[in-house]
C-alpha cells in the first residue's frame, strides 16, 4: 500500500468549455417547429382571420360575426349545450374511471396486463368505428332494443339512439382511457406506506381513500378532465351521428355554417369562440394543477 | 403541562409467530417476550425477517402461524388501528398535502376526538418533539429529522399502548442519528411507552434497546441486554454480526479442570478454564472480541508448541485511547487486537512476529463447528 501512488493518477483531458455548441440541440427541433407553424399556427391564424371580416367574400374587416354570435340566444345556447356536454362526459368519465383506475393499481400483477389491454382497447379501434358500434347498440333494431322486445320487457322499442343522454355515454366510453390512463399514473405515485399509515392511525378504508388516496391523485384527476373534456367538446363524429342532429353542438354548428351555408367567416368566429372557451378552461385547471402537484412530489 | 402522563405500560408477547411469502419463509416460529415499558431492538441483517415481524405486530401483515399478545389480550383478529400499535415508517409517510399541525391531528380526526382536545394534543405532542414552530409547515418544507419528528408525534399523538419504529434511523446522517436516538430515548422514557426498534445497525441497537433481539433469516437467535449479547453471544451468527469477532476454526479438548484449543494446523494452543456455550470436545470455533485478546513478544514453549496464535503485525492504528493492530495468521487470514495505549510493553511495529492471547478472565466463545 503506497501513498505515492495517488500522484501518479492520470489527470484529466481538459474538457472542452462550456455552452461553445449550444446552439446544436436546438436546431434539432427545428423540423417540428416548422411542422407547427405550418399545420398549427399558420392555420390558426387564418382562420382568426376569416373570423374577423363582416361579408362573405372577406372584403370589409370588422367583428361582426362576433357581435353576431354573441347577440343571439340560439347561439348561445349551442355554446351552453356543448360545453355541459364536456362537462357531463367528464364527471361520467370519472365516475366509470376511478375505480377502474383504482381497481387496476390494486389488482395483482398478472391481472394487471389483462386489464391494460382492456382499458386500451377502445384506443386501438378509430372513434369512428367505436361510433359505429353504439349505433348497433342503440338503434332502434340495436342489440338493447331487440333484447328488450325478446324479453318482453317493452312493447315497443324505446328510443335510445339520438338522444343527448346517447351522445354522452358514447363519449364517456370512447374517452375513457384518456381519463384512466393519467390516473393509473397518479395513483401509483401514491406511497403504500400512506395508506398503511393512515389506517394504523386509526382511520377506516373509506376515510383513508377519501383523506389520502383521492387528493394526492389530484394531478392525474385533473389531466384526465383536461384531455377528456377537450376531446368531447370537439368530438365531431360522434355528437353527430350518436346524436343525430337532435342536439346542435359547437362543432357541427361549424360544419354546417361553412360547408352547407357558406358562412365562413361565422364558422370561423364559432371555432374562435369554442377554441378561447376551452382555453380558459385548461388554463384554469392547469392553474389548480400546479397548486396540488407540489404535494404529491413532496 | 401533564405530558408525562403515565400511560399504561403494556407488555408484548410472541408465540410461535411465522409467516410466509409463497414459498420462502420470512419468520420462523418467533417467540418474544416483552417487559412493560421495555425498549427492544429487533435487529438483524436485511432480509432476515425483522420489519415483516415488526408489521405483523402492527397488524399490517396477517401472519400464517402463531399469535401476538399485546397486554396480554391476544391481536391476531384486530384491525391495525384497534391494537393500540402506533408505527413510524422508514420513510416516515407524512401526508404530503397536509401541514405538520394537520399530520399530527389526523389519528385524533380519524377516532372523532372533540376540536379543541385535538387542538390542545396536537400542541403538547408538537412541544414534546420540539416541533411547535413548524405547525403551519409542509413536510417537503422540513428536513429528514424534522420530518422524523413529526412522524414520531403523529404516532404517539393516539396515545399507542406499543409504540413501533422501522429502521427509524435510516435515512439521516450520522450527526442528526445520534441525535435523534437520544431524543426518542428520551421520549420514550418520558412516556414509559413500550417500543420495538428494527434496526440493521448494531451501534443503534446496543446504545438505544433494553435488549435486543437478533435474527437471522426468519429465526430469533438471541434475545438479551445489550451486554450480554456482546460478551456472551448464544450462536455464531450472533458473534459475528454484533461487534467484531476474530473467528478461528479448530479443535476443543477438555483436560482436567480447563479446556484446551488447538488451531487448524495445531501449531498453536490456548488454554482456558472454562467453554461456553459449545464445550464438548471436537472441532469448534473459536471466537473472542478484539480487546479480549492480547499481544506479547514472549516465546512460552510447550512441547515445542507455541502459547497463543503466532500472528505477524500488518498495520497499527493509533485510535485516541487504544492501539489497533490488523494481524495476519500464518494461513493468510486477518486478526485484529485492541490494546489500551499506555498499557506495559513496547509498541511493536509492522512485521513484528507476535503471539496472541487470551487475557485472563476475558469471555471468549466456542460454537461447535
Amino acid at each position: 500500500m503506497s501513498t505515492a501512488q495517488v500522484a501518479t493518477l492520470p489527470v484529466p483531458p481538459q474538457l472542452p468549455a462550456r455552452g461553445l455548441r449550444l446552439e446544436a440541440p436546438v436546431s434539432l427541433a427545428l423540423p417540428l417547429a416548422i411542422f407547427f407553424v405550418a399545420f398549427v399556427l399558420v392555420p390558426f391564424m387564418l382562420l382568426a382571420f376569416v373570423s374577423l371580416h363582416e361579408d362573405n367574400g372577406l372584403k370589409t374587416m370588422g367583428f361582426a360575426q362576433y357581435i353576431k354570435f354573441f347577440g343571439d340566444s340560439f347561439n348561445l345556447s349551442v355554446l351552453g349545450d356543448t360545453l355541459l356536454l364536456g362537462l357531463k362526459v367528464t364527471l361520467l368519465t370519472i365516475l366509470i374511471g376511478y375505480p377502474l383506475a383504482y381497481l387496476y393499481v390494486n389488482a395483482p400483477a398478472r391481472w394487471q396486463t389483462l386489464l391494460m389491454l382492456l382499458i386500451l382497447l377502445p384506443l386501438l379501434t378509430s372513434s369512428v368505428v367505436r361510433t359505429f358500434a353504439w349505433v348497433v347498440i342503440l338503434g332502434r333494431q340495436g342489440i338493447i332494443n331487440t333484447l328488450l322486445l325478446d324479453l318482453g320487457w317493452v312493447d315497443a322499442p324505446l328510443k335510445l339512439l339520438y338522444t343527448p343522454g346517447a351522445v354522452t355515454v358514447a363519449l364517456a366510453q370512447i374517452e375513457l382511457p384518456l381519463m384512466v390512463l393519467p390516473l393509473i399514473t397518479s395513483l401509483m405515485n401514491v406511497d403504500p406506506n400512506l395508506r398503511q399509515a393512515s389506517l394504523s392511525l386509526g382511520a377506516g378504508h373509506w376515510r383513508t381513500f377519501m383523506q389520502v388516496t383521492v387528493p394526492l391523485s389530484v394531478p392525474g384527476l385533473l389531466a384526465g378532465s383536461l384531455l377528456v373534456f377537450a376531446s368531447a367538446v370537439s368530438a365531431f363524429v360522434t355528437q353527430t351521428l350518436v346524436g343525430g342532429g337532435q342536439q346542435i353542438f359547437m362543432p357541427f354548428y361549424m360544419y354546417q355554417q361553412a360547408i352547407q351555408a357558406n358562412e365562413y367567416p361565422f364558422a370561423a368566429a364559432i371555432a374562435m369562440v369554442l377554441l378561447l372557451c376551452v382555453l380558459v378552461i385548461v388554463t384554469v385547471i392547469n392553474a389548480i394543477g400546479r397548486r396540488s402537484k407540489g404535494f404529491v412530489h413532496a | 403541562m401533564n405530558r408525562t402522563e403515565a400511560r399504561s405500560a403494556v407488555a408484548v408477547r410472541l408465540d410461535g409467530v411465522t409467516h410466509r411469502y409463497g414459498d420462502s419463509l420470512a419468520v420462523d416460529g418467533v417467540d418474544l417476550e416483552i417487559a412493560p415499558g421495555e425498549l427492544v431492538a429487533l435487529l438483524g441483517p436485511s432480509g432476515c425477517g425483522k420489519t415483516t415481524l415488526l408489521r405483523i405486530v402492527a397488524g399490517l401483515i396477517a401472519q400464517t402461524g402463531g399469535s401476538v399478545r399485546v397486554g396480554g389480550e391476544p391481536v391476531d383478529r384486530l384491525p391495525p388501528n384497534e391494537r393500540g400499535a402506533g408505527i413510524v415508517f422508514q420513510n416516515y409517510a407524512l401526508f404530503p398535502h397536509m401541514t405538520v399541525r394537520e399530520n399530527v391531528g389526523y389519528g385524533l380526526r380519524a377516532r372523532r376526538v372533540a376540536r379543541d382536545e385535538i387542538a390542545r394534543r396536537v400542541d403538547e405532542m408538537l412541544e414534546l418533539v420540539r416541533m411547535s414552530a413548524f405547525a403551519t409547515r409542509y413536510p417537503r418544507e422540513l428536513s429528514g429529522g424534522q420530518q422524523q419528528r413529526v412522524a414520531l408525534a403523529r404516532t404517539l399523538a393516539v396515545r399507542p399502548r406499543l409504540l413501533l419504529l422501522d429502521e427509524p434511523f435510516a435515512a439521516l446522517d450520522k450527526n442528526l442519528r445520534l441525535d435523534m436516538q437520544i431524543e426518542i430515548r428520551r421520549i420514550q422514557r418520558e412516556l414509559g411507552i413500550t417500543t420495538l426498534i428494527v434496526t440493521h445497525d448494531q451501534e443503534e441497537a446496543m446504545s438505544m434497546a433494553d435488549r435486543i433481539a437478533v435474527m437471522n433469516a426468519g429465526v430469533l437467535e438471541q434475545f438479551d441486554a445489550p451486554e450480554t449479547l456482546y460478551d456472551r453471544p448464544a450462536t455464531l451468527f450472533v458473534a459475528g454480526f454484533v461487534g467484531t469477532a476474530n473467528l478461528i476454526k479448530g479443535r476443543l479438548a477438555g483436560a482436567p479442570g480447563s479446556f484446551v484449543f488447538t488451531d487448524e494446523p495445531g501449531t498453536s494452543r490456548i488454554e482456558i478454564p472454562r467453554a461456553g456455550p459449545c464445550s464438548r470436545s471436537g472441532p469448534v470455533v473459536f471466537a473472542a472480541r478484539p480487546e479480549h485478546l492480547d499481544l506479547t513478544q514472549d516465546l512460552v514453549r510447550d512441547n515445542g508448541r507455541t502459547e497463543g496464535i503466532p500472528v505477524r503485525v500488518e498495520m497499527v492504528l493509533p485510535l485516541g485511547p487504544s492501539l489497533v493492530y490488523e494481524l495476519s495468521r500464518r494461513d493468510g487470514s486477518g486478526m485484529k487486537v485492541v490494546v489500551p495505549r499506555g498499557h506495559d510493553g513496547p509498541r511493536l511495529q509492522v512485521g513484528d512476529q507476535v503471539f496472541a492471547r487470551v487475557r485472563p478472565g476475558a469471555p471468549i466463545s466456542f460454537f461447535s463447528a
